[in-house]
């Protein structure tokens, strides 16, 4: 039974023949983990948890950027820096108190995914490449959760439910609508092809609307079948998928899922990130990040007290070699030169480790 | 008779079209075919074949007023 406030919160929905106190219910009792809180993940996140699914885990291992905001609609300028499974956890709850919400700030990879997906029922896709979309898949298939799909590029967006048995006893997974993994250079990720804030936002939202009515046990929603929509021209296409014969590629238990190989995320090249001077303090306190200060010698101080190195950016490139940590802060006076540090930075590492630029510069912490 | 093809994602951009008309085609072969020849492109482009809002595994008949989408993969998010 509902309690009071409870019935309040959710009596609009309730009130629908189709859902009812019934659906609810079921919502309250559902464990939903999204994988991904970007520009799927947010707003799919928001109306999950608005809407009353009892359990919700965030796994994203990622950090907030500037280039996010335009369309991961849960952060602000105050969040850039820290992790997104965090502060969206944290919004969450402020949006909606009732439920549980679980962050898992970390990168699921074929060693962890098979733990975390297994505590959760239903698992909505919130991801933005190829590999993780197979692994996530084959996670699903040897555990038999369900999965949302979506995915977008530019002014267009795919949703479809996989992994749930028809009245037939077949369930078509992503395997069945794209039976090879595309390489690399084959499909333009986001960041090349570039994509509409809004895109996401619509595709996020259907994918938390096919939950919502999978969850509560409505019909019609997208089980094998593929919703394909373009913003731009409005041609809406809905394609029955069929089984794909012979299948092949799913690892046969979850002792050979652990030892798969699903390739480079090929995620978009890295942008620094960066963070303000309440952050950097805190990362400073911690005592885990290594912190370069890149002003020239002979410059003003500021730093005393935070445990630092300097490399002058003159020589910045001559000394990469040197730099090691896994969170990684350079700094400098106004922000400029620090930033330009982390790209060099980032273009020899990739993302294998945090690699922030103090924003503002070092005048920043002395305010 | 005359199907209608549909282009998505960056098959479009392959066209410069969204929607063509191809009239005479009996099966989807030839229509992909006949395609590839317009659209040299799409040759060394992965996509999967919708006939009539229907998957399709192998070559398809296409009746009048049929209707052929072309799906590339896609992965943003």
């Amino acid at each position: 039974m509902l309690d009071i406030d409870m019935a309040a919160r959710y009596q609009r929905q309730i009130a629908l023949r189709q859902f009812g106190l019934e659906g609810q219910r079921k919502l309250l009792e559902a464990k939903v983990l999204i994988i991904g809180a970007g520009g799927l993940g947010c707003p799919a996140l928001l109306y999950l948890a608005a809407a009353g699914v009892g359990h919700i885990g965030i796994a994203d291992g990622d950090m907030i950027s500037l280039s996010n905001l335009h369309r991961q609609v849960l952060y602000g300028m105050a969040d850039l820096g820290y992790s997104k499974a965090v502060i969206a956890a944290k919004k969450l709850r402020e949006l909606n108190p009732d439920i549980t919400i679980t962050e898992h700030p970390v990168m699921l990879t074929p060693e962890n995914a098979i733990d975390v997906i297994d505590r959760y029922q239903y698992i909505v896709d919130g991801t933005d490449n190829f590999p993780s979309r197979y692994m996530i898949n084959d996670a699903c298939q040897i555990l038999g959760k369900p999965w949302v799909y979506g995915s977008v590029s530019q002014f267009e967006g795919q949703v479809a439910i996989f992994n749930v048995p028809d009245k037939e006893g077949n369930g078509i997974d992503y395997r069945d609508l794209f039976p090879i993994p595309p390489d690399n250079g084959d499909v333009l990720n986001c960041e090349e092809a570039g994509v509409l804030g809004v895109v996401p936002g619509m595709i996020g939202i259907l994918q938390a609307a096919e939950l919502l009515k999978l969850i509560s046990g409505m019909d019609k929603t997208l089980v094998n079948r593929l919703i394909t929509f373009n913003m731009l021209t409005h041609t809406l296409l809905i394609a029955q998928l069929v089984p794909s014969l012979p299948r092949s590629g799913v690892p046969k238990d979850r002792e050979a899922f652990r030892k798969m190989d699903y390739g480079n995320r090929c995620s978009p090249r890295l942008a620094a990130v960066e963070i303000n001077a309440s952050r950097f303090r805190e990362l400073a306190q911690q005592g885990q990040a290594t912190i370069i200060d890149v002003r020239e010698a002979g410059e003003l101080a500021g730093l005393e007290t935070f445990r630092h190195i300097r490399i002058p950016i003159s020589s910045l490139k001559d000394h990469l070699a040197e730099i090691k940590g896994e969170t990684i802060v350079f700094c400098c006076q106004s922000g400029k030169r620090s930033l330009e540090a982390a790209s060099l930075l980032i273009a020899k590492w990739g993302d294998t480790a945090h690699i922030y630029s103090l924003k503002g510069g070092i005048s920043q912490l002395t305010d | 008779m005359e199907v209608k093809v549909f282009f998505f994602g960056g098959l479009a951009e392959i066209t410069g079209e969204g929607c063509i008309r191809v009239p005479e085609v009996r099966d989807t072969d030839e229509l992909i075919a006949r395609l590839q020849v317009q659209y040299q492109a799409l040759s060394q482009t992965r996509y999967r074949v919708v006939v009539n809002n229907r998957m399709i595994q192998e070559n398809t008949s296409l009746d009048q007023q049929a209707e052929v989408a072309l799906l590339p993969p896609f992965s943003g998010g």
